[in-house]
């Protein structure tokens, strides 16, 4: 059902005919020596003071599935299912405090510790430890590369994230007091800033359990066709999540405007000034309450 | 399938917990509007929180819902549209002015306690 | 990165399907809480489209970059012939389904580009686009992405 299409960025791994057997042999090793390489991986983490928010647990089975993850990578060429680790694991740990180059830094560690186990086995003979690193080395760069970017990215993607929140919460939208919301409009009004007006209104409509709000337009001296339908939506929304719109401080010139864009503006509830829309607004509110006291009463009657 | 249905009084609480295909949720609306007659139930709130997306046919499944079940003599009332979900409703041609909504289950007692109040106040 | 998802549409059940992957797709790529709601309804209601009139096609959702702004593109085909046979399929009618001329208009009105291509002997073809703008931390990422593909 579903393909995959691979973004690849990065230098491509260079696999010549000769090398693919020393791959394999490195390859062979790293995982033969998989304990004590980890080992000796994990005590150079805690010897920098690196993952300190994680526990002794945590950072041994996290190092077990990077390292086999890294051999992988090393042996196939391909980054796919490390790259899905690595994000996994940075959903993981970028919420506890976790930085870039702090991944950047165990990372390089590995490839430290590893390369340094290849200098031992094979620093009797130079030119075979020569080709040796000419195979592992692009490679232990793109997983490098590869795990830092994940990171990254997956970072910017929760900064994306609170800043969505942050804008919600930062709302020229005003709680009057309980239940009832202000949001006054004031300049010209374009299509994205009318469609972030909506958002943080209907935001602010779910957090404050608002039932009324009054949306004043005084300050808007023009709108257009695609604001004037914006602003019927906007009303049609709130009504949706339970709370009902005023609009007030329609000049007449908008009036007309709306009128001649064809909006009903019977289906909208307007008054003259905003004054005279919060006292509505209260008379709104006061009945709603009053009604669903008496229908208390009538209950206990 | 992910529905559940609760008797209170005389209101039915029926919260959608997961994105529903077409013919469930007419299986949905059906058992739900029979349950309604059964009961004789005054009131329906429906919970739609949990749906991300609610698309034209929810929507005319709604509207249906609300009238077979104020035939058969309830007031329902749809909860838990999320402020995006909103947004994407009213860009259909739908007139769901006779949906009444609220935000969440105790404000959708206070709306159905109203419209009891106005009837026995009469 | 997954940038491309294909979903198969032959039962009622894919559409479920269909709005989960468009909505994971869509915040992969960035798209606000908001649009990725957007874009995931009007892609419920074009893969209807495909169960109803024909019963089987395929909706493909991908990435396309520009400049300043990216786009979701969602690109519905099925499998059946053209035009002359959804009109006798609108004809008839289908009960459970009344008002199916709401879903495509407003699945247009979600979205920023619509286009519908129905050929005769092939199947209609549908392509849709929202498209978001680039943040500047996004616009100055692209630009060294180009800089470096040179």
């Amino acid at each position: 059902m579903n393909r995959e299409e691979n973004e690849g960025t990065g230098p491509a791994l260079t696999k010549p005919a000769v090398d693919e057997d020393l791959l394999h042999e490195l390859v062979a090793h790293l995982r033969d020596s998989r304990t004590q390489l980890r080992e000796e991986w994990v005590r150079r983490i805690t010897e920098a003071k690196l993952l300190g928010v994680m526990t002794p647990e945590e950072i041994f089975s996290e190092v077990t599935a990077v390292y086999d993850n890294y051999v992988d990578a090393l042996e196939t060429g391909s980054v796919e299912t490390l790259q899905a680790y690595a994000r996994d694991l940075s959903e993981r740990i970028i919420p506890r405090g976790v930085d870039t180059d702090e991944v950047l830094s165990i990372v390089l560690l590995l490839r430290d510790v590893l390369a340094r186990s290849l200098f031992a086995i094979y620093r009797d003979d130079a030119a075979l430890l020569d080709r040796i690193l000419d195979s592992y080395e692009p490679a232990a760069n793109r997983i490098m590369v590869t795990v830092g970017v994940s990171f990254v990215e997956e970072r910017e993607r929760v900064i994306r994230e609170q800043q969505e929140s942050i804008r919600e919460l930062s709302t020229p939208v005003l709680q009057v007091r309980e239940r009832l919301l202000i949001l006054p409009i004031i300049g010209a009004l374009d299509a994205q800033r009318a469609r972030q007006l909506t958002e943080q209104l209907l935001g602010a409509i779910q957090a404050n359990r608002a039932r009324v709000v009054v949306i004043d337009v005084t300050g808007v001296a023009t709108i257009d066709v695609d604001v004037a339908n914006h602003l019927v939506q906007t009303v049609e929304a709130a009504r949706l999540m339970g709370a009902g719109a005023i609009i007030t401080g329609l000049s007449s010139k908008i009036a007309q405007t709306l009128v001649d864009l064809g909006v009903d503006l019977g289906m909208m509830h307007t008054v003259g000034d905003l004054q005279g829309g919060l006292e509505e607004a209260e008379r709104l509110l006061v009945s709603d309450s009053y009604s669903a006291e008496r229908s208390g009463a009538s209950a206990d009657a | 399938m992910s529905v559940a249905i609760l008797s209170q009084g005389e209101h039915l609480i029926a919260s959608i917990q997961s994105d529903l295909s077409d013919p469930e949720i007419l299986i949905f609306r059906d058992e739900l509007t029979e349950r309604v007659g059964r009961e004789r139930a005054r009131g329906v709130i429906v919970d739609v929180s949990a749906l991300d997306v609610i698309d034209s046919f929810v929507a005319r499944s709604l509207q249906s819902l609300a009238e077979i079940a104020r035939l058969r003599g309830a007031e329902t009332v749809i909860v838990g549209i999320r402020p995006d979900v909103a947004i994407a409703l009213v860009q259909f041609n739908l007139d769901l002015r006779p949906l009444k909504t609220a935000l969440d289950l105790d404000e959708a007692r206070e709306v159905l306690g109203r419209l009891k109040g106005g009837v026995n106040g009469e | 990165m997954e940038n491309e998802v294909v979903v198969d549409i032959t039962s009622d059940s894919d559409l479920v399907t269909a709005r989960a992957e468009a909505r994971a797709l869509a915040t992969r790529l960035g798209f606000s809480r908001t649009d990725a709601t957007l874009i995931a309804t009007a892609v419920s209601e074009i893969a209807r489209n495909i169960v109803v009139h024909v019963g089987r096609g395929q909706i493909v959702m991908h990435l396309v970059r520009e400049e300043r702004r990216h786009g979701f593109v969602a690109i519905a085909t099925d499998d059946g012939p053209g035009i002359r046979d959804i009109d006798s399929a609108l004809a008839e009618g289908n009960a459970s389904r009344g008002g199916l001329g709401l879903g495509l208009p407003g699945a247009r009105r979600l979205m920023d580009e619509f286009e519908v291509d129905r050929g005769l002997e092939r199947g209609t073809t549908v392509t849709m686009t929202r498209w978001r703008v680039l943040d500047e931390l996004e616009l100055l990422r692209e630009r060294r992405r180009d800089e470096s593909a040179r």
